[in-house]
């Protein structure tokens, strides 16, 4: 008999923490990640779960005892959203640096001003460059699927890095959908125990954690976390064949997923909820004999390009669907990062910033424009009022 | 190579840093010049300023920094501040 719930997004991330047995647990609340929190307060307080649970002031706070519970070698997790990142930004370099194998859950959330508790991806996308993995959820089984990956890829001693596992604000963390709940057995089983090697707390072995680097060193130390994030894709890609073996549900290849990408001369890129949306649309084509494919990016960092390159040979028109912008430059980072390796055209589509509701009719509306009208490079905003 | 994490485990090892490399001056030290009162090796904040087995003075150019607190205190002058030359 499986166990299935039907949950919130926030639910199933907390399941997936109580599922992994984590030794620590450091979080500040803030819309739309409150409720995992909550959660996994409860489990700590009703015994369920057997971690410390640190009550913190700040993100700033959290990522730092989480950063120091991980070099006691704990298994440790944390959950924010938006601001709450941003406030963590310094010490996301630090936990990176410092290969600390924390795992985090993110809501995505607009940035302010103005304030905005709604879904885009921009805060996320913000700490691209912090050395950590970026993992993004299609749905909430998605997310409970990752979370438990998450700590098996980090804790891999050819990875070593921390994982930011990205689910998309009240469209998944306040929707619920059913999730099957795996047996904590089967899961402990899969991650196993976490015994690191080289950061842990023993009074017989001292050692110093966080020193300085001088020019001597320090650019080693950066490519170092360059040749992990390259050991990643591998790892990412075997964890998740692991996973699909053992418990029965497939991703993609665990990088990316292709939806009818075979016969479509017109494929959209994008990440997280939005891809749910699109494999919809692209039934109700195909119904009218139209072939239209899909290309969903779960690992953002470190970014496949290969395989992402290898999926869209011969593709004629590409249309990248960003929920986020750099302002001043007017294109979506998912653009920058991945149109330099394309040769067909390819097109860049602002959509959904601040949570606007990203609509059948918009996707339509795209892989008509990319088809026709568009040029290369082009980028248009969606959605936006006359 | 580089520890995982940059983690020491090994304590004393922060010799193996060559904190000399930022260098922008040089103090040049003439032995015929000076007169052995260790002014310099006393002041000299790094501790890179060492008698040799003739009792000669030697600055250690793997970390002295350029402060220049040599050049200031020697009573005789013998020790000139160059810029560093790369």
């Amino acid at each position: 008999m499986q166990n299935v719930k039907v949950i919130t997004g926030t639910s199933a991330a907390a399941e997936a923490a109580k599922l992994a047995d984590v030794d620590v647990i450091a979080a500040y609340p803030i819309t739309p990640q409150t409720t995992s929190v909550e959660k996994l307060a409860d489990f700590v307080a009703n015994g369920e779960l057997n971690a410390e649970y640190i009550k913190v002031e700040s993100e700033h706070s959290a990522i730092s005892a989480c950063v120091g519970a991980s070099a006691t070698g704990a298994r440790t997790f944390t959950a924010t959203s938006s601001q709450g990142l941003a406030l963590m930004h310094e010490i996301l370099f630090a936990a990176a640096g410092m290969r600390m194998p924390i795992v985090m859950m993110n809501a995505n959330r607009a940035l302010s001003a103005p304030i905005n508790i709604w879904n885009d991806q921009q805060d996320s996308i913000s700490q691209r460059d912090t050395g950590w993995i970026q993992l993004y959820a299609e749905n909430n089984q998605e997310t409970l699927d990752l979370i438990i990956q998450a700590f098996k890829i980090a804790e891999n001693e050819n990875v070593l890095l921390p994982i930011m596992v990205n689910l998309d604000g009240f469209i998944l963390t306040h929707t619920v959908e059913p999730v099957e709940i795996p047996e904590k057995e089967k899961v402990l089983n899969f991650v196993g125990q976490y015994e690191p090697k080289h950061a842990y707390l023993r009074p017989e072995k001292p050692m110093t954690q966080g020193a300085l680097g001088d020019p001597e060193w320090y650019m080693e130390t950066r490519y170092d976390v360059q040749q992990a994030q390259d050991n990643a894709l591998k790892v990412i890609e075997e964890v998740h064949d692991k996973f699909a073996e053992k418990f029965g549900r497939a991703y993609g290849n665990g990088l990316i997923e292709t939806y009818n990408t075979e016969k479509a001369e017109t494929v959209l890129i994008t990440m997280g909820s939005l891809c749910g949306t699109i494999k919809d649309v692209i039934d109700e084509l195909k119904a009218e004999g139209k072939e239209y494919g899909l290309l969903k990016i779960i690992s953002y960092r470190p970014l496949p390009t290969e395989q992402i390159k290898e999926a869209l040979k011969g593709t004629k028109n590409i249309a990248i669907l960003d929920k986020d912008i750099s302002l001043g430059l007017n294109k979506g980072a998912l653009f920058t990062d991945v149109a330099p390796f394309l040769e067909a055209k390819t097109a860049n589509y602002i959509v959904g910033l601040g949570g606007r509701d990203i609509k059948k009719a918009h996707i339509k509306e795209i892989i008509e424009h990319v088809e026709k009208e568009a040029k290369d490079t082009e980028t248009k905003w969606i959605g936006l009022k006359e | 190579m580089v520890n995982k994490g940059t983690i020491i485990y090994e304590p004393g090892n922060s010799i193996n840093n060559k904190t000399g490399s930022w260098r922008v001056f040089k103090p040049i030290l003439d032995n015929d010049k000076c007169i052995k009162c260790e002014n310099c090796y006393i002041f000299c904040p790094e501790g890179c300023i060492q008698p040799d087995e003739n009792g000669d003075f030697k600055i250690d150019y793997d970390y002295c920094k350029g402060c220049l607190i040599c050049e200031e205190e020697c009573p005789v002058k013998a020790i000139t501040g160059i810029r560093e030359e790369k």
